[in-house]
Protein backbone atom coordinates (compact mmCIF):
# COMPACT_ATOMS: atom_id res chain seq x y z
CA UNK A 1 0.00 0.00 0.00
CA UNK A 2 2.78 2.29 -0.69
CA UNK A 3 -0.39 4.70 -2.46
CA UNK A 4 -1.09 5.24 0.90
CA UNK A 5 2.01 6.46 2.70
CA UNK A 6 2.81 8.46 -0.61
CA UNK A 7 2.38 12.32 1.27
CA UNK A 8 1.05 13.73 -2.52
CA UNK A 9 -1.07 10.88 -3.22
CA UNK A 10 -4.55 11.54 -4.19
CA UNK A 11 -7.62 11.24 -2.24
CA UNK A 12 -9.40 8.17 -1.88
CA UNK A 13 -13.23 10.02 -3.72
CA UNK A 14 -10.69 10.92 -7.14
CA UNK A 15 -10.03 6.79 -7.14
CA UNK A 16 -14.07 6.31 -6.71
CA UNK A 17 -14.76 9.20 -9.54
CA UNK A 18 -12.19 7.76 -11.44
CA UNK A 19 -13.30 4.70 -11.54
CA UNK A 20 -16.93 5.18 -12.37
CA UNK A 21 -16.13 7.81 -15.27
CA UNK A 22 -13.99 4.37 -16.33
CA UNK A 23 -16.91 2.89 -15.95
CA UNK A 24 -19.00 4.60 -17.90
CA UNK A 25 -16.90 4.15 -20.84
CA UNK A 26 -15.55 0.75 -20.75
CA UNK A 27 -19.14 -1.22 -19.60
CA UNK A 28 -21.01 -0.25 -22.89
CA UNK A 29 -17.77 -1.63 -24.81
CA UNK A 30 -17.85 -4.52 -22.45
CA UNK A 31 -21.73 -4.80 -23.87
CA UNK A 32 -21.23 -4.62 -27.24
CA UNK A 33 -18.78 -7.60 -27.37
CA UNK A 34 -21.02 -9.62 -25.10
CA UNK A 35 -23.73 -9.00 -28.19
CA UNK A 36 -21.34 -10.61 -30.82
CA UNK A 37 -22.62 -13.46 -32.96
CA UNK A 38 -19.12 -15.26 -32.56
CA UNK A 39 -19.59 -18.54 -35.01
CA UNK A 40 -20.32 -16.41 -37.60
CA UNK A 41 -18.35 -13.10 -37.21
CA UNK A 42 -16.35 -13.72 -39.68
CA UNK A 43 -18.84 -13.96 -42.02
CA UNK A 44 -20.14 -10.79 -41.52
CA UNK A 45 -17.75 -8.77 -41.44
CA UNK A 46 -16.09 -10.38 -44.67
CA UNK A 47 -19.07 -10.09 -46.91
CA UNK A 48 -19.07 -7.87 -49.51
CA UNK A 49 -20.58 -4.90 -48.44
CA UNK A 50 -18.52 -4.97 -45.24
CA UNK A 51 -15.39 -5.28 -47.03
CA UNK A 52 -16.38 -2.46 -49.41
CA UNK A 53 -17.00 -0.57 -46.59
CA UNK A 54 -14.00 -1.15 -44.69
CA UNK A 55 -11.77 -0.01 -47.97
CA UNK A 56 -13.79 2.97 -48.35
CA UNK A 57 -13.40 4.33 -44.82
CA UNK A 58 -9.38 3.73 -44.40
CA UNK A 59 -8.95 5.60 -48.32
CA UNK A 60 -11.05 8.18 -47.11
CA UNK A 61 -9.84 8.59 -43.47
CA UNK A 62 -6.01 7.94 -44.89
CA UNK A 63 -6.68 11.03 -47.56
CA UNK A 64 -8.50 13.67 -44.98
CA UNK A 65 -5.66 12.97 -42.50
CA UNK A 66 -3.53 13.81 -45.11
CA UNK A 67 -5.28 17.11 -46.39
CA UNK A 68 -5.52 17.92 -42.00
CA UNK A 69 -1.61 17.15 -42.30
CA UNK A 70 -1.37 19.66 -45.16
CA UNK A 71 -3.73 22.15 -44.21
CA UNK A 72 -3.83 21.75 -40.19
CA UNK A 73 0.26 22.16 -39.87
CA UNK A 74 0.19 26.35 -41.44
CA UNK A 75 -3.18 26.46 -39.54
CA UNK A 76 -1.64 25.63 -36.31
CA UNK A 77 1.74 27.71 -37.08
CA UNK A 78 0.17 30.49 -38.06
CA UNK A 79 -2.53 30.64 -34.60
CA UNK A 80 0.65 29.82 -32.61
CA UNK A 81 3.19 32.44 -34.10
CA UNK A 82 1.52 35.16 -35.80
CA UNK A 83 -0.51 37.90 -34.52
CA UNK A 84 -3.04 39.92 -36.03
CA UNK A 85 -5.82 41.15 -35.45
CA UNK A 86 -9.43 39.24 -34.73
CA UNK A 87 -6.93 35.76 -33.73
CA UNK A 88 -8.90 34.95 -31.15
CA UNK A 89 -12.05 35.13 -32.91
CA UNK A 90 -10.96 32.86 -35.73
CA UNK A 91 -9.36 30.31 -33.55
CA UNK A 92 -12.66 29.58 -32.08
CA UNK A 93 -14.19 29.54 -35.26
CA UNK A 94 -11.51 26.90 -36.83
CA UNK A 95 -12.11 24.85 -33.74
CA UNK A 96 -15.94 25.22 -34.08
CA UNK A 97 -16.18 21.56 -35.41
CA UNK A 98 -15.46 19.83 -32.69
CA UNK A 99 -18.24 21.24 -30.98
CA UNK A 100 -20.57 21.52 -33.89
CA UNK A 101 -23.25 18.68 -34.28
CA UNK A 102 -21.65 16.75 -37.01
CA UNK A 103 -25.20 16.92 -39.00
CA UNK A 104 -25.02 20.66 -38.79
CA UNK A 105 -21.65 20.15 -40.58
CA UNK A 106 -23.13 18.18 -42.72
CA UNK A 107 -25.73 20.83 -43.88
CA UNK A 108 -23.08 23.85 -44.01
CA UNK A 109 -20.96 21.42 -46.49
CA UNK A 110 -23.72 20.57 -48.38
CA UNK A 111 -24.50 24.58 -48.86
CA UNK A 112 -20.92 25.01 -49.57
CA UNK A 113 -20.39 22.78 -51.96
CA UNK A 114 -23.90 21.26 -53.11
CA UNK A 115 -25.31 21.38 -56.82
CA UNK A 116 -26.66 24.76 -55.34
CA UNK A 117 -24.24 25.53 -52.93
CA UNK A 118 -22.21 28.65 -52.55
CA UNK A 119 -19.28 27.08 -54.41
CA UNK A 120 -20.74 23.69 -55.61
CA UNK A 121 -22.66 25.65 -58.34
CA UNK A 122 -19.78 27.02 -59.76
CA UNK A 123 -18.15 23.91 -60.09
CA UNK A 124 -21.25 22.24 -61.45
CA UNK A 125 -21.06 25.03 -64.82
CA UNK A 126 -17.31 23.67 -64.43
CA UNK A 127 -19.04 20.09 -64.71
CA UNK A 128 -17.47 19.12 -61.36
CA UNK A 129 -19.88 17.49 -59.19
CA UNK A 130 -19.01 16.82 -55.55
CA UNK A 131 -22.12 15.90 -54.17
CA UNK A 132 -22.42 11.94 -53.87
CA UNK A 133 -18.68 11.30 -54.54
CA UNK A 134 -16.25 9.85 -52.81
CA UNK A 135 -14.59 13.27 -52.68
CA UNK A 136 -17.83 14.59 -50.22
CA UNK A 137 -16.82 12.01 -47.80
CA UNK A 138 -13.48 12.98 -47.52
CA UNK A 139 -14.46 17.09 -47.46
CA UNK A 140 -16.59 15.82 -44.71
CA UNK A 141 -14.12 13.79 -42.89
CA UNK A 142 -11.28 16.66 -43.22
CA UNK A 143 -13.95 19.36 -41.73
CA UNK A 144 -14.46 17.54 -38.42
CA UNK A 145 -11.00 16.00 -38.32
CA UNK A 146 -8.78 19.38 -38.88
CA UNK A 147 -9.55 21.24 -35.69
CA UNK A 148 -8.13 18.08 -33.93
CA UNK A 149 -4.74 18.46 -35.70
CA UNK A 150 -4.79 21.73 -35.09
CA UNK A 151 -5.42 22.02 -31.42
CA UNK A 152 -3.13 19.26 -30.32
CA UNK A 153 -0.24 21.27 -32.67
CA UNK A 154 -0.57 24.86 -31.44
CA UNK A 155 -0.68 23.35 -28.01
CA UNK A 156 2.67 21.87 -28.43
CA UNK A 157 4.17 24.88 -30.67
CA UNK A 158 2.70 27.44 -27.68
CA UNK A 159 4.95 25.03 -25.24
CA UNK A 160 8.21 25.48 -26.93
CA UNK A 161 10.61 27.00 -25.81
CA UNK A 162 11.83 30.02 -28.44
CA UNK A 163 15.58 29.68 -27.63
CA UNK A 164 16.23 27.16 -30.48
CA UNK A 165 14.90 29.09 -33.09
CA UNK A 166 16.42 32.00 -31.99
CA UNK A 167 19.85 30.21 -31.43
CA UNK A 168 19.05 28.55 -35.39
CA UNK A 169 18.32 32.12 -36.48
CA UNK A 170 21.71 33.96 -34.94
CA UNK A 171 23.48 30.84 -36.79
CA UNK A 172 21.79 32.18 -40.15
CA UNK A 173 19.02 29.65 -40.98
CA UNK A 174 16.40 30.62 -43.40
CA UNK A 175 12.64 30.70 -42.29
CA UNK A 176 11.74 27.47 -44.52
CA UNK A 177 15.09 25.74 -42.91
CA UNK A 178 14.16 26.59 -39.47
CA UNK A 179 10.53 25.17 -39.69
CA UNK A 180 11.23 21.93 -41.42
CA UNK A 181 14.67 21.23 -39.36
CA UNK A 182 14.02 22.70 -35.70
CA UNK A 183 10.28 23.54 -35.35
CA UNK A 184 8.28 20.91 -36.70
CA UNK A 185 10.91 18.07 -35.19
CA UNK A 186 10.58 19.64 -31.89
CA UNK A 187 6.81 19.57 -31.92
CA UNK A 188 6.46 15.79 -33.56
CA UNK A 189 4.70 13.99 -30.08
CA UNK A 190 2.15 16.82 -30.82
CA UNK A 191 1.96 16.69 -34.56
CA UNK A 192 1.81 12.63 -34.02
CA UNK A 193 -1.11 13.02 -31.54
CA UNK A 194 -3.01 15.33 -34.01
CA UNK A 195 -2.54 13.11 -36.50
CA UNK A 196 -3.76 10.14 -35.09
CA UNK A 197 -6.67 11.60 -33.67
CA UNK A 198 -7.64 13.15 -37.06
CA UNK A 199 -7.61 9.65 -38.43
CA UNK A 200 -9.50 7.97 -35.46
CA UNK A 201 -11.93 11.36 -35.65
CA UNK A 202 -12.10 10.57 -39.44
CA UNK A 203 -12.66 7.04 -39.49
CA UNK A 204 -15.69 7.44 -36.88
CA UNK A 205 -17.54 10.08 -39.14
CA UNK A 206 -21.33 9.61 -39.74
CA UNK A 207 -23.22 12.91 -39.52
CA UNK A 208 -21.67 14.79 -41.59
CA UNK A 209 -21.21 12.23 -44.22
CA UNK A 210 -24.58 11.06 -44.21
CA UNK A 211 -26.20 14.54 -44.32
CA UNK A 212 -23.37 15.75 -47.33
CA UNK A 213 -22.68 12.83 -49.09
CA UNK A 214 -25.22 10.30 -49.43
CA UNK A 215 -24.77 6.56 -49.17
CA UNK A 216 -23.93 4.05 -51.82
CA UNK A 217 -21.76 0.93 -51.49
CA UNK A 218 -18.14 1.02 -52.30
CA UNK A 219 -18.60 5.40 -53.45
CA UNK A 220 -19.82 6.90 -50.03
CA UNK A 221 -20.95 4.00 -47.80
CA UNK A 222 -18.46 4.27 -45.15
CA UNK A 223 -17.88 1.98 -42.20
CA UNK A 224 -20.08 4.10 -39.90
CA UNK A 225 -22.57 4.15 -42.67
CA UNK A 226 -22.92 0.47 -43.25
CA UNK A 227 -23.23 -0.12 -39.48
CA UNK A 228 -26.46 2.46 -39.36
CA UNK A 229 -28.00 0.71 -42.67
CA UNK A 230 -27.23 -3.17 -41.44
CA UNK A 231 -28.79 -2.33 -38.29
CA UNK A 232 -32.18 -2.05 -39.95
CA UNK A 233 -32.20 -5.65 -41.41
CA UNK A 234 -29.08 -7.48 -39.89
CA UNK A 235 -28.32 -6.42 -36.75
CA UNK A 236 -25.54 -9.05 -35.58
CA UNK A 237 -23.37 -7.03 -38.90
CA UNK A 238 -23.62 -4.21 -37.59
CA UNK A 239 -22.92 -5.20 -34.23
CA UNK A 240 -19.58 -7.44 -35.71
CA UNK A 241 -18.86 -3.97 -38.10
CA UNK A 242 -19.31 -1.96 -34.87
CA UNK A 243 -16.65 -4.43 -33.03
CA UNK A 244 -14.37 -3.77 -36.20
CA UNK A 245 -14.32 -0.37 -35.87
CA UNK A 246 -13.69 -0.41 -32.79
CA UNK A 247 -10.52 -2.15 -32.75
CA UNK A 248 -9.47 -0.24 -34.99
CA UNK A 249 -9.68 2.84 -33.09
CA UNK A 250 -8.53 1.46 -30.00
CA UNK A 251 -5.01 0.32 -32.01
CA UNK A 252 -4.88 4.08 -33.48
CA UNK A 253 -5.42 5.13 -30.32
CA UNK A 254 -3.25 3.13 -28.61
CA UNK A 255 -0.29 3.97 -30.74
CA UNK A 256 -0.87 7.63 -30.03
CA UNK A 257 -0.65 7.34 -26.42
CA UNK A 258 2.33 4.98 -26.80
CA UNK A 259 4.31 7.40 -28.95
CA UNK A 260 3.42 10.31 -27.46
CA UNK A 261 4.55 8.60 -24.13
CA UNK A 262 7.96 7.70 -25.66
CA UNK A 263 8.64 10.52 -26.75
CA UNK A 264 7.92 12.51 -23.99
CA UNK A 265 10.36 13.91 -21.32
CA UNK A 266 11.53 11.19 -19.27
CA UNK A 267 11.32 13.95 -16.17
CA UNK A 268 7.78 14.04 -16.75
CA UNK B 1 -13.82 42.28 -14.00
CA UNK B 2 -12.78 40.11 -11.05
CA UNK B 3 -11.50 37.20 -11.71
CA UNK B 4 -13.38 34.25 -10.59
CA UNK B 5 -11.35 32.54 -7.35
CA UNK B 6 -11.96 29.07 -6.61
CA UNK B 7 -14.15 28.87 -3.93
CA UNK B 8 -16.93 30.79 -5.98
CA UNK B 9 -16.30 28.79 -8.92
CA UNK B 10 -17.07 25.77 -6.33
CA UNK B 11 -20.01 27.16 -5.28
CA UNK B 12 -20.75 27.99 -8.98
CA UNK B 13 -20.46 24.78 -10.66
CA UNK B 14 -21.69 22.23 -8.32
CA UNK B 15 -25.34 23.44 -7.50
CA UNK B 16 -25.38 24.30 -11.51
CA UNK B 17 -24.74 20.52 -12.13
CA UNK B 18 -26.92 19.23 -9.29
CA UNK B 19 -29.91 21.20 -10.59
CA UNK B 20 -29.06 19.75 -13.96
CA UNK B 21 -28.89 16.38 -13.26
CA UNK B 22 -31.97 16.50 -10.94
CA UNK B 23 -34.02 18.20 -13.80
CA UNK B 24 -32.64 15.86 -16.14
CA UNK B 25 -33.56 12.67 -13.38
CA UNK B 26 -37.26 13.97 -12.68
CA UNK B 27 -37.78 14.47 -16.42
CA UNK B 28 -36.94 11.15 -17.34
CA UNK B 29 -39.51 10.08 -14.28
CA UNK B 30 -42.04 12.14 -15.70
CA UNK B 31 -41.94 10.84 -19.40
CA UNK B 32 -41.12 6.97 -18.93
CA UNK B 33 -42.63 6.04 -15.83
CA UNK B 34 -45.47 6.12 -16.77
CA UNK B 35 -47.58 5.33 -13.66
CA UNK B 36 -49.66 8.13 -11.64
CA UNK B 37 -46.71 7.78 -8.69
CA UNK B 38 -46.50 10.58 -6.00
CA UNK B 39 -44.83 13.95 -6.50
CA UNK B 40 -42.33 12.43 -3.86
CA UNK B 41 -40.62 9.74 -6.10
CA UNK B 42 -37.10 10.25 -5.91
CA UNK B 43 -35.48 11.32 -9.32
CA UNK B 44 -33.71 8.14 -10.30
CA UNK B 45 -30.25 8.23 -12.35
CA UNK B 46 -31.50 4.34 -13.31
CA UNK B 47 -34.45 5.53 -15.41
CA UNK B 48 -32.53 8.32 -17.39
CA UNK B 49 -29.70 5.75 -18.67
CA UNK B 50 -32.28 2.80 -19.19
CA UNK B 51 -34.43 4.28 -22.22
CA UNK B 52 -34.12 6.48 -24.92
CA UNK B 53 -36.57 9.41 -22.99
CA UNK B 54 -39.09 10.72 -25.00
CA UNK B 55 -38.48 13.81 -27.10
CA UNK B 56 -40.82 16.25 -24.60
CA UNK B 57 -41.53 15.77 -20.79
CA UNK B 58 -44.22 16.14 -18.51
CA UNK B 59 -41.78 17.04 -16.16
CA UNK B 60 -42.98 20.87 -15.52
CA UNK B 61 -46.39 19.77 -13.92
CA UNK B 62 -46.82 18.15 -10.19
CA UNK B 63 -48.59 15.17 -10.55
CA UNK B 64 -51.92 14.52 -9.04
CA UNK B 65 -53.65 11.51 -9.00
CA UNK B 66 -55.85 12.13 -11.78
CA UNK B 67 -52.34 12.94 -14.43
CA UNK B 68 -51.24 10.44 -16.46
CA UNK B 69 -48.80 9.78 -19.69
CA UNK B 70 -49.17 7.81 -22.64
CA UNK B 71 -46.22 7.21 -24.30
CA UNK B 72 -46.35 6.37 -28.00
CA UNK B 73 -43.56 5.25 -29.92
CA UNK B 74 -44.36 6.24 -33.57
CA UNK B 75 -42.86 6.16 -36.89
CA UNK B 76 -40.73 9.27 -38.04
CA UNK B 77 -43.24 9.29 -40.75
CA UNK B 78 -45.99 10.02 -38.79
CA UNK B 79 -44.50 12.51 -36.91
CA UNK B 80 -47.15 15.55 -38.07
CA UNK B 81 -49.96 13.26 -37.78
CA UNK B 82 -49.56 12.21 -34.34
CA UNK B 83 -48.68 15.42 -32.90
CA UNK B 84 -51.22 16.49 -34.01
CA UNK B 85 -54.06 13.74 -32.94
CA UNK B 86 -51.74 13.10 -29.79
CA UNK B 87 -53.02 17.32 -28.82
CA UNK B 88 -56.54 16.41 -29.46
CA UNK B 89 -56.28 13.41 -27.74
CA UNK B 90 -55.15 15.29 -24.78
CA UNK B 91 -57.81 17.90 -25.16
CA UNK B 92 -60.69 15.12 -24.64
CA UNK B 93 -58.70 13.62 -21.92
CA UNK B 94 -57.91 16.40 -18.95
CA UNK B 95 -54.81 15.90 -17.12
CA UNK B 96 -53.28 12.95 -19.96
CA UNK B 97 -49.79 13.93 -21.60
CA UNK B 98 -49.22 12.03 -24.55
CA UNK B 99 -45.31 12.18 -25.58
CA UNK B 100 -44.23 10.59 -28.14
CA UNK B 101 -40.82 9.33 -29.81
CA UNK B 102 -40.25 9.68 -33.14
CA UNK B 103 -37.71 7.50 -34.85
CA UNK B 104 -37.49 4.55 -37.82
CA UNK B 105 -39.54 1.91 -37.58
CA UNK B 106 -37.25 -0.72 -36.65
CA UNK B 107 -35.16 1.53 -34.27
CA UNK B 108 -38.51 1.91 -32.22
CA UNK B 109 -38.52 -2.23 -32.57
CA UNK B 110 -35.37 -2.80 -31.49
CA UNK B 111 -35.85 -0.31 -28.40
CA UNK B 112 -38.85 -1.89 -27.47
CA UNK B 113 -37.44 -5.31 -27.95
CA UNK B 114 -34.46 -4.03 -25.40
CA UNK B 115 -37.16 -2.93 -22.73
CA UNK B 116 -38.00 0.66 -23.42
CA UNK B 117 -41.48 1.77 -21.68
CA UNK B 118 -43.80 2.53 -24.59
CA UNK B 119 -47.27 2.17 -24.36
CA UNK B 120 -48.35 2.18 -27.72
CA UNK B 121 -46.04 1.42 -31.02
CA UNK B 122 -47.40 2.63 -34.53
CA UNK B 123 -45.01 0.78 -37.47
CA UNK B 124 -44.77 2.21 -40.92
CA UNK B 125 -44.41 -1.32 -42.00
CA UNK B 126 -46.34 -4.59 -40.73
CA UNK B 127 -42.15 -6.37 -40.90
CA UNK B 128 -41.06 -4.06 -38.31
CA UNK B 129 -44.33 -4.92 -36.12
CA UNK B 130 -44.14 -8.18 -36.58
CA UNK B 131 -40.56 -8.13 -34.99
CA UNK B 132 -41.98 -6.35 -31.76
CA UNK B 133 -45.33 -9.20 -32.10
CA UNK B 134 -42.80 -12.19 -31.98
CA UNK B 135 -40.93 -10.86 -28.91
CA UNK B 136 -44.89 -11.30 -27.81
CA UNK B 137 -44.78 -7.81 -26.76
CA UNK B 138 -48.04 -6.45 -28.69
CA UNK B 139 -51.02 -6.69 -26.29
CA UNK B 140 -53.57 -8.23 -28.85
CA UNK B 141 -53.29 -7.96 -32.38
CA UNK B 142 -51.98 -5.18 -34.31
CA UNK B 143 -54.11 -3.02 -36.31
CA UNK B 144 -53.95 -1.26 -39.28
CA UNK B 145 -54.75 2.10 -39.61
CA UNK B 146 -53.07 3.66 -42.52
CA UNK B 147 -51.77 3.39 -45.64
CA UNK B 148 -48.80 5.12 -47.61
CA UNK B 149 -47.69 4.83 -51.83
CA UNK B 150 -44.27 5.98 -53.18
CA UNK B 151 -44.25 8.87 -55.26
CA UNK B 152 -41.57 10.51 -57.82
CA UNK B 153 -40.28 14.20 -55.90
CA UNK B 154 -38.53 16.09 -58.01
CA UNK B 155 -37.19 19.95 -57.12
CA UNK B 156 -39.86 22.63 -58.22
CA UNK B 157 -37.64 23.79 -60.85
CA UNK B 158 -37.61 19.88 -62.34
CA UNK B 159 -33.95 20.22 -64.07
CA UNK B 160 -34.40 16.30 -64.97
CA UNK B 161 -37.67 16.72 -66.65
CA UNK B 162 -38.64 13.67 -64.92
CA UNK B 163 -42.45 12.66 -65.74
CA UNK B 164 -42.32 9.24 -65.62
CA UNK B 165 -40.83 6.15 -63.98
CA UNK B 166 -38.69 5.34 -66.40
CA UNK B 167 -37.30 8.40 -66.41
CA UNK B 168 -35.23 7.57 -63.38
CA UNK B 169 -33.26 5.70 -65.19
CA UNK B 170 -31.37 8.24 -67.25
CA UNK B 171 -28.11 8.16 -66.46
CA UNK B 172 -27.11 12.00 -66.61
CA UNK B 173 -29.71 12.15 -64.12
CA UNK B 174 -28.89 11.93 -60.12
CA UNK B 175 -31.37 9.76 -58.51
CA UNK B 176 -31.28 8.94 -54.77
CA UNK B 177 -33.35 5.88 -52.70
CA UNK B 178 -33.50 4.12 -50.22
CA UNK B 179 -31.67 1.20 -49.55
CA UNK B 180 -33.35 -1.90 -50.25
CA UNK B 181 -32.70 -3.00 -45.98
CA UNK B 182 -35.80 -0.18 -45.35
CA UNK B 183 -39.29 -0.31 -46.21
CA UNK B 184 -39.04 2.59 -48.59
CA UNK B 185 -36.41 1.25 -50.39
CA UNK B 186 -38.15 -2.39 -50.43
CA UNK B 187 -41.13 -0.98 -51.86
CA UNK B 188 -38.76 0.58 -54.22
CA UNK B 189 -37.29 -2.05 -55.70
CA UNK B 190 -40.85 -3.52 -55.79
CA UNK B 191 -41.64 -0.80 -58.07
CA UNK B 192 -38.85 -1.50 -59.70
CA UNK B 193 -39.58 -5.05 -60.72
CA UNK B 194 -43.05 -4.50 -61.76
CA UNK B 195 -41.93 -1.29 -63.91
CA UNK B 196 -39.10 -3.92 -65.39
CA UNK B 197 -36.83 -1.57 -64.88
CA UNK B 198 -33.64 -0.71 -63.43
CA UNK B 199 -32.60 2.51 -61.39
CA UNK B 200 -29.01 3.09 -61.14
CA UNK B 201 -29.04 5.73 -57.69
CA UNK B 202 -26.20 7.58 -57.04
CA UNK B 203 -27.04 6.97 -53.18
CA UNK B 204 -29.06 4.46 -51.20
CA UNK B 205 -30.53 6.49 -48.08
CA UNK B 206 -31.30 5.21 -44.64
CA UNK B 207 -33.94 7.28 -44.15
CA UNK B 208 -36.48 8.62 -46.54
CA UNK B 209 -36.35 12.21 -45.04
CA UNK B 210 -32.76 11.51 -46.13
CA UNK B 211 -34.04 11.33 -49.87
CA UNK B 212 -36.35 13.84 -49.59
CA UNK B 213 -34.06 16.45 -48.41
CA UNK B 214 -31.58 15.91 -51.15
CA UNK B 215 -34.17 16.41 -53.64
CA UNK B 216 -35.73 19.72 -51.72
CA UNK B 217 -32.02 20.86 -51.51
CA UNK B 218 -31.79 20.04 -55.48
CA UNK B 219 -28.91 17.88 -55.01
CA UNK B 220 -30.88 15.15 -56.73
CA UNK B 221 -32.87 15.60 -59.48
CA UNK B 222 -35.38 13.04 -58.26
CA UNK B 223 -36.19 10.60 -55.65
CA UNK B 224 -38.50 8.08 -54.47
CA UNK B 225 -40.52 8.87 -51.43
CA UNK B 226 -44.16 8.47 -49.73
CA UNK B 227 -47.00 11.06 -51.13
CA UNK B 228 -46.84 11.88 -47.59
CA UNK B 229 -43.44 12.98 -47.69
CA UNK B 230 -43.91 15.20 -50.40
CA UNK B 231 -47.30 16.49 -49.01
CA UNK B 232 -45.55 17.45 -45.79
CA UNK B 233 -42.88 19.08 -47.63
CA UNK B 234 -45.10 22.45 -48.67
CA UNK B 235 -43.80 23.18 -51.98
CA UNK B 236 -40.56 21.98 -51.08
CA UNK B 237 -40.55 19.29 -53.57
CA UNK B 238 -43.03 18.71 -56.61
CA UNK B 239 -44.76 14.94 -56.71
CA UNK B 240 -44.97 13.21 -59.55
CA UNK B 241 -47.91 9.70 -59.10
CA UNK B 242 -46.88 6.87 -61.27
CA UNK B 243 -48.98 3.58 -61.91
CA UNK B 244 -46.98 1.07 -60.48
CA UNK B 245 -46.90 2.25 -56.96
CA UNK B 246 -50.34 1.19 -56.31
CA UNK B 247 -48.86 -2.23 -56.38
CA UNK B 248 -46.18 -1.32 -53.80
CA UNK B 249 -48.50 -0.24 -50.84
CA UNK B 250 -47.27 0.09 -47.34
CA UNK B 251 -49.19 -1.04 -44.47
CA UNK B 252 -49.05 0.94 -40.93
CA UNK B 253 -50.13 -1.32 -38.51
CA UNK B 254 -50.38 -0.05 -34.73
CA UNK B 255 -50.81 -2.13 -31.66
CA UNK B 256 -50.60 -1.71 -27.33
CA UNK B 257 -47.29 -3.11 -26.19
CA UNK B 258 -47.88 -5.46 -23.93
CA UNK B 259 -47.03 -4.88 -19.85
CA UNK B 260 -47.90 -1.15 -20.99
CA UNK B 261 -47.76 1.69 -17.92
CA UNK B 262 -50.60 2.42 -19.33
CA UNK B 263 -52.33 -0.02 -21.14
CA UNK B 264 -56.32 1.31 -20.92
CA UNK B 265 -54.76 4.96 -21.54
CA UNK B 266 -53.15 2.87 -24.44
CA UNK B 267 -56.37 1.41 -26.23
CA UNK B 268 -57.99 4.29 -25.77
CA UNK B 269 -55.65 6.16 -28.00
CA UNK B 270 -55.21 2.96 -30.48
CA UNK B 271 -58.99 3.22 -31.16
CA UNK B 272 -59.04 6.84 -31.24
CA UNK B 273 -56.26 6.88 -34.46
CA UNK B 274 -58.44 4.14 -35.96
CA UNK B 275 -61.78 5.97 -35.31
CA UNK B 276 -62.76 8.99 -37.36
CA UNK B 277 -60.77 11.67 -35.84
CA UNK B 278 -57.64 9.27 -36.77
CA UNK B 279 -59.14 8.93 -40.09
CA UNK B 280 -59.65 12.84 -40.85
CA UNK B 281 -55.91 13.75 -39.83
CA UNK B 282 -54.39 10.92 -41.71
CA UNK B 283 -56.62 11.28 -44.58
CA UNK B 284 -55.43 15.20 -44.71
CA UNK B 285 -51.89 14.29 -44.96
CA UNK B 286 -52.13 12.15 -47.18
CA UNK B 287 -52.38 8.75 -46.31
CA UNK B 288 -54.24 6.23 -47.59
CA UNK B 289 -57.04 4.11 -45.69
CA UNK B 290 -56.44 0.32 -45.19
Amino acid sequence: MSRRRDPVGLPGGVYALALVGAGLILLPLAALVTRVDWPNFWPLVTSEASRAAFLLSVKTSGTATCLCVLLGIPMALVLARARFPGQSVVRALVLLPLVLPPVVGGLALLYTFGRRGLLGRHLEVMGLRIAFSTTAVVLAQTFVALPFLVLSLEGALRMLPRHYEEVAATLGAGRWAMLWHITLPLVLPGLTSGLVLSFARALGEFGATLTFAGSLQGVTRTLPLEIYLERESDPDAAVALSLILVAVALAVVGLATRRATANSDPGD
Amino acid sequence: MTPITQPRLRARFLPLCLGLAASLGLAACGGSAGSTTSSSAPPSSAAATTAQAPATSAAAATPTPAEATLTVYAAASLTATFTDLGAQFEAVHPGVTVTFNFAGSSDLAAQIIEGAPADVFASADENNMSKVTAENLIAGAPVLFATNSLMIAVPPDNPGGVTSLADLTNPDLAVVVCAPEVPCGAAAVKVEGIAGIDIQPVSEESKVTDVLAKVSSGDADAGLVYSTDVQGANGAVVGIAFPEAAQAVNNYPIGVVANAPQAALAQEFVDFVTGPTGAAVLAAAGFGQP
